[in-house]
């Protein structure tokens, strides 16, 4: 177990300093998500009641689309100098590669989402501050979901040479439950209500989904990456 | 023969209805050195692939120590130095061996990073990242990534192709050092001297299927390319 940890850690650890010396994938998905915040707010009224109603969906919608840039971006990397061939010769086991892998997207996913929460609530006039814990766990739930199976896909995408393309139309179709349960807790959470009562559901969807479909990820870790 | 490091048993390898590989077998023994040998496209590469665990057999089974060859405590005694060089061009020397001394679970992952550097001639360079490095410095890195984990069986395609000559010396002493230490070494080249001058046995491959298996003679020492002469197609 103490080796496990640490091939996941160290495969976390050279992903996000890769990212942050490179910054290929963090400054596209920064722009991207905050020039779609931008554009949206054209498109609504900032103090209607339609805008809090729409609130989560956008949100997530953001960041989903966010994250495929991120996610494209995760395995793309180790295809130079056939990097990807040293990673899987190693003794690193399959869940360790995409654990580590996982958890990197997951914090750069984070970032962007702290960096998008600012400018949404002063482009819509939504105030989240004082949900802000709440807010973080639906965060973290979704966002993890998101990053399970973005992941996996992109593992699956790797040699394909339209991978850009391939991976969100594989991905999002799968995300869907993930992405009702998120925009459900999310928009409960931007009007005012807790998550008991109607968002309850939905919360405890987001939970199911995040374990299914980690334990299936790495279930098939192995398969995936040995071609 | 002395006692089994690789057992590659009955292997076929499909690419769509292409077999490249044809019910390949043959054994190394501890401490041989096999050259790989064929033309372009014989399935060498392929076979490789397989025995470093980056690709499955359709049929058949490989075994190194008598273990499966994905099982992660083999993939521990293997080392791998492919077509490329499998390093990260935004992380430093240092950086790429110490990942890959961690991710071996090496005791010490600094220090066995800083004794490679050295052994490769890049200590002076340690925190400068790859992207900034000439071919010759990367090759070298690479063939330092490839041996620090002291690996007993090494797994070498084409090793001397596009190298300079500096990273040739330093990876025909690090061979030369491996077959004294009784590790045994896997090599697949077209530079046939070079191969057959460190190999004990050799394995012809044509079209996917062995036309030789045994040891190396005087003759193909002699001639080179007696052994494609006698026992190769076309």
């Amino acid at each position: 177990m103490g080796l496990f940890l640490r091939q996941t850690l160290t495969i976390a650890a050279k992903d996000l300093r890769s990212e942050i010396r490179t910054k290929e994938a963090l400054n596209a998905s920064v722009s991207f998500s905050i020039v779609i915040l931008l554009l949206f707010s054209f498109a609504f009224e900032p103090s209607s009641e339609q805008t809090h109603e729409i609130a989560g969906g956008l949100l997530w919608i953001v960041f989903a689309f966010a994250g495929a840039l991120i996610l494209n971006r995760s395995f793309a990397r180790e295809l130079v100098n056939d990097c990807l061939d040293a990673l899987v010769s190693s003794p690193t086991p399959g869940p360790a590669l995409f654990t580590g892998k996982a958890i990197a997207n997951l914090v750069l996913l984070l970032i962007v989402e702290l960096i998008s929460f600012p400018v949404f609530g002063i482009f819509y006039n939504v105030r989240w501050l004082s949900q802000f814990p709440l807010l973080f766990v639906v965060m973290f739930l979704g966002t993890w979901g998101i990053v399970v199976i973005g992941t996996m896909f992109s593992a699956m995408t790797v040699n394909l040479r339209l991978r850009e393309l391939m991976l969100p139309v594989l991905v999002y179709p799968m995300m869907i439950p993930l992405l009702m349960g998120a925009i459900q807790c999310t928009t409960a959470l931007l009007n005012g209500q807790g998550l008991g009562g109607e968002a309850a559901p939905w919360l405890r969807l987001l939970i199911g989904f995040d374990l299914i479909f980690s334990i299936l990820a790495v279930a098939l870790s192995d398969t995936v990456l040995v071609g | 023969m002395s006692a089994a490091a690789l057992t590659v048993d009955g292997v076929w390898k499909y690419y769509g209805d292409f077999p490249a590989l044809r019910n390949i077998s043959f054994q190394v023994g501890e401490g041989e050195c096999l050259a790989l040998l064929g033309r372009n496209g014989a399935g060498k590469t392929t076979l490789l692939r397989i025995l470093a665990g980056l690709s499955r057999p359709a049929k058949g089974r490989i075994l190194i120590s008598g273990a499966d060859a994905r099982a992660p405590e083999t993939r521990r005694k293997i080392g791998v130095l492919g077509h490329g060089i499998a390093v990260y061009e935004e992380l430093s020397a240092f950086e790429n061996l110490h990942l890959f001394a961690n991710l071996y679970g090496i005791r010490d992952p600094a220090r066995a990073a800083m004794e490679w550097l050295e052994r490769t001639g890049l200590e002076r360079v340690r925190d400068g990242l790859v992207r900034e490095f000439s071919r010759g410095m990367r090759q070298r890195l690479a063939v330092a990534r490839a041996f620090i984990h002291n690996p007993a069986l090494l797994l070498l395609d084409e090793p001397f192709t596009a190298l300079d000559d500096r990273a040739i010396a330093v990876l025909q002493g690090l061979l030369r050092s491996a077959r004294a230490e009784g590790r045994t070494i896997v090599m697949s080249t077209h530079q046939l001297r070079e191969a057959l001058e460190l190999a004990t046995r050799c394995v012809l491959i044509n079209r996917g299927k062995v036309g030789y298996d045994g040891e190396r003679t005087p003759e193909m020492l002699e001639d080179p390319s007696w052994l494609y002469r006698n026992y190769g197609e076309g």
